[in-house]
């Protein structure tokens, strides 16, 4: 997928002004968080399953290259023909190469971020085949050509009215107004696709290394349809996936449906080791599994590593004001949030996503939700620095930040500046309370907020004050 | 070299390099053969009980029966309550039940497109979540449970298990190699795609119907 993030600033300043975008963020926002609290609320020793979780996955990345060999020969044992990509071109052509030789002409496809990162889809259609995704909300967004702006619920930007517009213009069936028809809609649409697609693509949410299986993690069951109508199954995944044991499932398994849709456990959770069997009466002839390295072994290596724990449950994008308020499209890239505010910087370099590290209050609300604790507002603060360091911050900001560290580590005079702004400021600002534009670096500060008038002494004076007083 | 071995060196290469945490230790093998059990939650209490609770909580609806010869009657009373066709595709297993004394008739055979029921066993069933474990292999279409409308299992009250961990742990000792699906139900198909609200039967099941046998 094309990266847009450098334009985030207007791309987001945009989102905000979006009425119905506004509102479809609105409604979203309490749904998730709500139902999560609830959930988490239920159990007894939430911290230390996710403590627990969050070990394990750092015990996977420790040991990765065992696991993935491990998860490779059961996969293989079992009848799993296994590949691996270290470039988006690369996992695309094997697709369809594989395609091709099984003469495809339509699949199906169950949700998968790494083929959105990829940018799949165009590629296959590309080469003459056709695809359908399956998720609702997939399927909403492919009908309407545009891309995810949420991980677990991509179509939460559009709303009931657009959806009703866009059916009745692609189905060419009379308008329908609610939520339910519009489903049942879709079903109908989708059903005979299911039953004649020669070949389903699915993404993988987890692999087992204990079994070589793959699992998928869905609501509507149209990925158990994928895994298992179309003659050939194709899983995409990424090497960060993989999980020791199925015991280490099992413990995923309390985590990440809580933390995403607040479900004690998602509908269907499907798991799949190898096409099928000899004495099997349904299932794929032949099943692949397609393992991408594009940017994970480079956070491997540094120090952004823990943001490989992310098991994509959408958590920290719920909970964070910044997505509340502008939406997944502004990130500019696959992964929307805090968590891609990380990646798609760690991913695809920091000059071409240099405001996202910024796109944050560091309000840490996502680190305190994330089921496997990784700490987003310090891996985005140290993107910060990196952001210094490589000299990709502007001259004003920089010469701004080295007065403010020249003062800052000066007792005495940062008690005279800030005494004589205190000061000023009042006389600025008058009796309005607010001055309403500031000079310099501070011009874009007051761009779209006020900044309350000082009181004329500053914190240390009146501390100091105290003090004398109290001993007094 | 190829992707695989690219791929593998640089993991290496970045766990010698990066700041490695791993408060878990041991290697890979280790764990792989032992794999311990995580922390779980406080599930003390009946297992029938909570399994029938978190089976309500996943909008499946649920009824208990003594035996296996009391299916058909109970698959009766739920189809003639919801208005729903009296005739099923089954499992193999249960094609010698009286069916015709129940007025249904059956197939036993995998479902296609326009089949509107379909009654399956289960492996096991999972208390902590309400859901039922089926296993793919001889005699177990998938498609029983996935393509109609309505989808009616049969679980023995003995094979209620406390969480997830127990039913790996039963077929490690049962079963040995995973099938080609495990696949775990918990209540009918659903969506909140649009708008977040909720709707049922997005692309399996409108309706998940447990059937309890005691015996």
């Amino acid at each position: 997928m094309e990266i847009t993030s450098q334009d985030f600033k207007a791309v987001s300043s945009a989102k905000l002004k979006d009425e119905k975008l506004q509102k479809a963020l609105f409604q979203a926002k309490d749904g998730f968080v709500v139902s999560r609290a609830k959930v988490v609320k239920e159990l007894d020793n939430f911290e230390a399953i996710r403590q627990a979780a969050s070990d394990v996955r750092d015990h996977c990345l420790a040991h990765l290259d065992e696991y993935l060999e491990a998860w490779e020969s059961r996969a293989q044992a079992a009848g799993t023909i296994v590949h691996w990509a270290e470039s988006y071109e690369e996992l695309n052509a094997i697709v369809v190469k594989i395609a091709q030789d099984n003469r495809v002409k339509k699949i199906i496809k169950s949700k998968s971020m790494v083929g959105e990162e990829t940018g799949l889809n165009e590629y296959v259609e590309g080469h003459g085949i056709e695809v359908k995704e399956t998720d609702l909300g997939e399927y909403i967004i492919q009908q309407a050509g545009e891309h995810p702006s949420h991980i677990i619920a991509p179509a939460t930007h559009k709303s009931k009215e657009d959806v009703s517009e866009l059916f009745a213009k692609k189905h060419d069936r009379p308008r329908l107004e609610d939520a339910e028809k519009l489903t049942h809609e879709a079903r109908e649409i989708l059903r005979p696709h299911f039953l004649d697609a020669d070949m389903g693509i699915t993404g993988a949410n987890f692999m087992i290394a204990e079994t070589g299986s793959t699992v998928i993690v869905t609501n509507e069951g149209n990925g158990r349809m994928t895994t298992t109508m179309p003659r050939v199954h194709v899983a995409i995944s990424s090497i960060e996936k993989c999980i020791p044991t199925l015991d280490d499932f099992a413990l995923m398994m309390r985590l990440l449906p809580r933390s995403a849709t607040g479900q004690v456990i998602s509908n269907y959770v499907s798991m799949t080791t190898g096409p099928k069997r000899n004495e099997d009466l349904d299932g794929p002839g032949e099943f692949h599994v397609i393992i991408l390295d594009v940017g994970r072994t480079r956070v491997l290596g540094s120090e952004l590593r823990e943001a490989l724990r992310c098991i994509r449950c959408g958590a920290c994008m719920n909970h964070c004001p910044v997505y509340q308020n502008v939406g997944g499209h502004a990130y500019g890239w696959v992964y929307p949030g805090p968590i891609g505010s990380v990646l798609t910087p760690a991913y695809n370099g920091l000059e071409n996503a240099i405001d996202l590290p910024n796109a944050a209050t560091l309000c840490n609300q996502c680190g305190v939700v994330c089921p496997v604790k990784i700490p987003l507002p310090d891996l985005m603060r140290k993107l910060r620095e990196k952001q210094y360091e490589k000299n990709l911050k502007s001259k004003t900001e920089k010469w701004s930040l080295k007065v403010w560290a020249y003062v800052a580590t000066r007792p005495k005079i940062y008690s005279m500046v800030t005494r004589v702004m205190a000061r000023a400021g009042k006389i600025v600002g008058g009796n309005s309370g607010r001055i309403r534009k500031m000079i310099f670096a501070g011009q874009d500060w007051t761009k779209h907020r006020d900044l309350p008038t000082p009181r004329g002494r500053t914190f240390r004076d009146i501390y100091l004050n105290s003090k004398k007083i109290n001993k007094g | 070299m190829s992707a695989r071995e690219n791929i593998l060196a640089r993991i290496r290469s970045a766990n010698k390099t990066g700041k490695v945490s791993d408060v878990i230790g041991g290697s890979a093998a280790d764990r792989l053969t032992s794999s311990p059990i995580s922390p779980i939650p406080d599930l003390t209490g009946n297992v029938t009980d909570r399994f029938k609770q978190r089976c309500e909580d996943a909008a499946s609806t649920l009824d208990e029966v003594h035996q296996m010869e009391d299916v058909p009657k109970a698959v009766s009373r739920y189809l003639t309550e919801k208005e729903l066709p009296m005739s099923l595709v089954c499992w193999p297993e249960f094609k010698n039940l009286s069916w015709s004394e129940s007025n249904i008739q059956f197939e036993s055979r995998g479902a296609i497109g326009d089949d509107k029921v379909g009654l399956t066993g289960s492996y096991c069933a999972v208390a902590e979540t309400g859901t039922l474990v089926l296993l793919s292999g001889q005699d177990h279409h998938a498609t029983t449970s996935l393509l109609p409308e309505t989808h009616i299992a049969v679980v023995r009250r003995d094979r209620i298990l406390k969480t997830m961990e127990e039913a790996w742990q039963l077929m490690r000792s049962e079963v040995g190699l995973l099938p080609r699906q495990v696949a775990f139900i918990s209540g009918p198909s659903r969506t909140a795609d649009i708008e977040m609200t909720l709707v049922y039967g997005a692309h399996g099941p409108f309706r998940v119907h447990v059937i309890l046998v005691d015996q």
